[in-house]
């Protein structure tokens, strides 16, 4: 019991940063109908911009650790949403109309030009810093077998609900938002109508590598350590949240990823940490195959 | 970067308003570097002696960085003609090499030169654009130069097939036996390697539009097959097999390449587009992950290692007096097997093209390029898209093996960090970027990519201008995501896009593939 009550709260936790990519990746594949291949390596950029910029407060400009955090946040959605623009603008919006596997082609190559981009200036090796925040909460059970809820995983949980309500209120109540939607649904129509389709799709981006900048600041703090192949793993695993929850549905996004956080933990401490990524792979390929819709997607409609 | 914002404008407008614009763009490009750049270029992280990081500023690296991306965009927006732009680029990034040069180190005669041929680029740059504005544009192809450039392509294909023939008994005799290893095993063979990779994934990939990411699976299937029989089955049951093992299991390999083929493609048939291309992706993650984590069986990341070395069909490669030198009445030397193995791979590399070019005649080679090109037209058809399907992943995936056994053999050691997505990716980098369904573009892509990148092992010169440390083999895989990225914009349909239709009456009409509708396999 203890040992379920401690994996679910570390499968929460873990599931949140997934869902935060996750839903970089279905917005995307909303609006452009594209598997945006980069965007676990956006998030890998993402953690690398947090761990300079907490050293730039923390070390060089003496902030304290929680004003340091709180910048680090803000300055590396906007610093990260810089960098998605930038890709989008480059690598795919002049792929837009052309035959439908460039755009997957480039993301690729762009996946592979990100991490070895940071690979070559930032150098191979781990980054650990200090732990951040200490300290945590004893739940229940005492001795070997406590279940622990630490204050770093009550930060994620937190910050993680939150930037999700903001969110939700973003694409449901502003204008933005709605431009969104209507480019989902139709962007030759919502162009008609007198919608900026190309900065919608740009503003698309620099949201979701917002959330995915969120989503390294959080892995950061989580794991203490970074490194520039971080993101392959974990954008698959993301990617493979946003299949199972519906691709294309926001909440679904986030249910995949917490699901997939529990079920990584879980195959961790029941069955083996070794065929941990073996487990996400085959969730992938199994929903694909037999649930290609997800849990909240639309089915698609196939046209002649 | 800036080359993909291209805005053609038809009428140039007034000299002064284009300048402003130029400096505007170029000036909100540097500034979007800078920005860019910021944290990640500017702050080095390093670990210090106590093991804690530090940073370590670089901020010279970022103002060159933005002055080059600020010039590059100012000199594509202010200047029409191709090549000037050519010139002026490549001018300005040479003076600010020899910029870096003279930060880096010192302003000796090695910068010194640097800027000299930058300063040349840049007037031979200006000197155009005066001889362009006063002759007007330049005219296109003239008939007589498309008339040479047709006799010139019938002819490249056998020219190239004879020179692939002689290659390595040229390099024998240019380099000697010592010098000429170099080049047959790290240029010959690896791109030969690469090339039958490609040509066997554009079976799936360019023929029947299925996108497969996992294609490594099946070479590593190929590689695994061999070594484990080799090494495991061969010598405790069929001992007296000895020196043909690598003759025996080559079939075998490609066999079981296939049936795995078959057994991933079985659950796939439904899928289309991106989904089948992660589908696939995920199932050659899962074999890597197997061969890491099941070390009963495939001895982990520890590997497979002593895998027994091909044979020249029976006479084994060594200095006994049974070798092939004594046996030939020649001196041993180690080049011997490396020209064996060329010639090996060569000829696997045309058993692909042939079966390829064969297939093209068959129905099912029909039916696959009908798969491609619209498969509900293709089902509507009365094609059996499942077994059109398969086949295609089987045929492929044996080639897959066929290459994976001559790579286990080739290396004598395999573990699977030689199977990673990356090499995936390359290789459906390579069959896409030549042209899908072109053999002549993979063979171009592939000495693009694999050959470009073992070039650059040796520009040392690069060392003389960003200092000692800097060591252009790292920069492999970067340029290799980059050039996926610029090749897919500059020509989406990669290399080679012409089509020519197997299936014609009477006329071939060569169609260019842009006006082919594809891409739903």
């Amino acid at each position: 019991m203890e040992v379920f009550l401690q994996q679910l709260i570390n499968g929460l936790t873990l599931g949140s940063i997934y869902g935060l990519i996750a839903i970089g990746y279905t917005m995307v594949f909303g609006i452009i109908g594209m598997v945006n291949f980069a965007h676990g390596d956006v998030f890998m950029v993402g953690g690398f911009i947090a761990l300079i910029l907490f050293m730039v407060f923390t070390a060089w400009l003496g902030v304290a650790v929680v004003p340091a955090l709180v910048l680090v946040l803000l300055l590396g959605m906007v610093l990260t949403g810089l960098w998605n623009w930038t890709i989008e603008r480059v690598a795919y919006r002049p792929l837009r109309g052309s035959f439908r596997l460039a755009p997957l082609i480039s993301a690729i190559g762009m996946s592979i030009f990100l991490s070895n981009l940071v690979q070559v200036i930032q150098g191979p090796r781990n980054k650990p810093l200090p732990p951040m925040i200490q300290g945590n909460f004893v739940l229940m059970g005492e001795g070997s077998t406590t279940v622990v809820l630490a204050y770093k995983q009550i930060v994620i949980m937190v910050v993680t609900v939150v930037l999700l309500a903001v969110f939700w209120w973003l694409v449901q109540k502003t204008p933005l938002g709605r431009a969104q939607r209507a480019c989902e649904q139709d962007r030759k129509m919502a162009a008609l109508l007198g919608v900026d389709v190309d900065r919608t799709i740009s503003i698309t981006f620099v949201i979701g590598a917002a959330l995915a900048a969120v989503a390294g600041v959080m892995y950061l703090m989580y794991y203490g350590v970074v490194n520039f192949s971080d993101g392959f793993v974990p954008g698959v695993k993301a990617f493979t949240a946003a299949v199972l929850g519906g691709i294309g549905s926001l909440p679904g996004a986030v249910i995949g990823g917490l699901l997939i956080g529990l079920i990584e933990t879980m195959w961790s401490a029941y069955f083996t940490i070794d065929y941990k990524d073996v487990a996400a792979f085959s969730i992938l390929a199994i929903t694909l195959i037999f649930l290609p819709t997800g849990l909240l997607g639309r089915p698609e409609v196939e046209k002649v | 970067m800036a080359a993909t914002l291209d805005a053609q404008v038809p009428v140039r407008p007034a000299a002064g308003a284009l300048l402003s614009r130029a400096v505007r763009e170029g000036g909100f490009a540097a500034l979007i570097t800078l920005g860019l750049s910021f944290p990640i270029l500017a702050l080095r992280t390093e670990q210090n002696m106590a093991n804690e990081l530090v940073l370590v500023p670089r901020w010279s690296w970022v103002a060159l960085l933005c002055i080059a991306v600020f010039i590059a965009r100012f000199v594509q927006i202010y200047f029409d003609n191709k090549l000037t732009r050519t010139l002026l680029v490549l001018g300005c990034f040479t003076l600010l090499g020899g910029l870096g040069r003279a930060v880096n180190a010192a302003f000796d005669g090695f910068a010194a030169t640097v800027f000299t041929i930058g300063l040349l680029l840049l007037i031979a740059g200006m000197v155009w654009e005066r001889r362009v504005e006063t002759a007007g544009v330049t005219t296109p192809l003239s008939p007589a130069a498309k008339a040479r450039w047709a006799v010139v392509t019938r002819y490249a294909g056998p020219v190239a097939l004879g020179f692939l023939a002689v290659y390595p008994m040229a390099m024998l005799a240019l380099a000697g036996p010592g010098g000429s290893i170099k080049w047959i095993d790290n240029f010959g063979i690896q791109i030969l390697i690469y090339v039958m990779l490609g040509w066997g994934l554009n079976i799936v990939v360019g023929l029947a539009g299925l996108l497969d990411l996992g294609y490594v699976a099946f070479y590593a299937v190929g590689a695994y097959s061999y070594a484990l029989i080799a090494t495991k089955v061969i010598p405790e049951t069929f001992p007296a097999l000895g020196v043909w093992a690598f003759w025996v299991c080559l079939p075998i390999s490609g066999l079981l390449a296939a049936l795995w083929g078959i057994i991933l493609g079985f659950p796939v048939l439904r899928l289309r587009g991106d989904y089948l291309a992660i589908v696939t992706l995920a199932f050659g993650e899962i074999i890597r992950l197997v061969l890491i984590n099941w070390v009963d069986f495939s001895n982990g990341y520890a590997g497979l290692s002593t895998i027994p070395r091909p044979s020249f069909f029976g006479i084994p490669f060594n200095a006994s007096d049974t070798g092939f030198a004594a046996v030939f009445g020649l001196e041993f030397s180690p080049i011997y097997r490396t020209i064996f193995l060329y010639y090996v791979i060569f000829a696997l590399a045309l058993l692909t093209a042939y079966v390829t070019l064969r297939l093209r005649k068959l129905p099912v080679g029909r039916a696959w390029e009908a798969l491609r090109e619209d498969e509900i037209a293709c089902r509507s058809l009365g094609i059996n898209t499942t077994n059109t399907k398969l086949t295609a992943f089987a045929i492929g995936a044996m080639f897959g093996g066929f290459a994976g056994c001559f790579f286990a053999a080739r290396q004598g050691f395999i573990s699977p960090e030689s199977f990673t997505f990356i090499e995936s990716a390359q290789v459906l980098a390579i069959v896409v970027l030549g042209g899908a369904g072109s053999l002549v573009g993979v063979v171009v892509s592939s000495i693009a990519l694999v050959g470009g990148f073992e070039i650059l092992r040796e520009l040392e010169f690069l060392k003389q201008i960003f200092g000692e440390s800097f060591d252009p083999a790292q920069y492999r895989t970067l340029l290799f995501g980059l050039a996926m990225v610029v090749i897919m914009l500059w020509k989406p349909r990669g290399l080679v896009s012409t089509r020519e239709p197997t299936a014609f009456l009477k006329e071939r009409k060569t169609v260019s593939s842009s006006l082919v509708k594809e891409g739903h396999g």
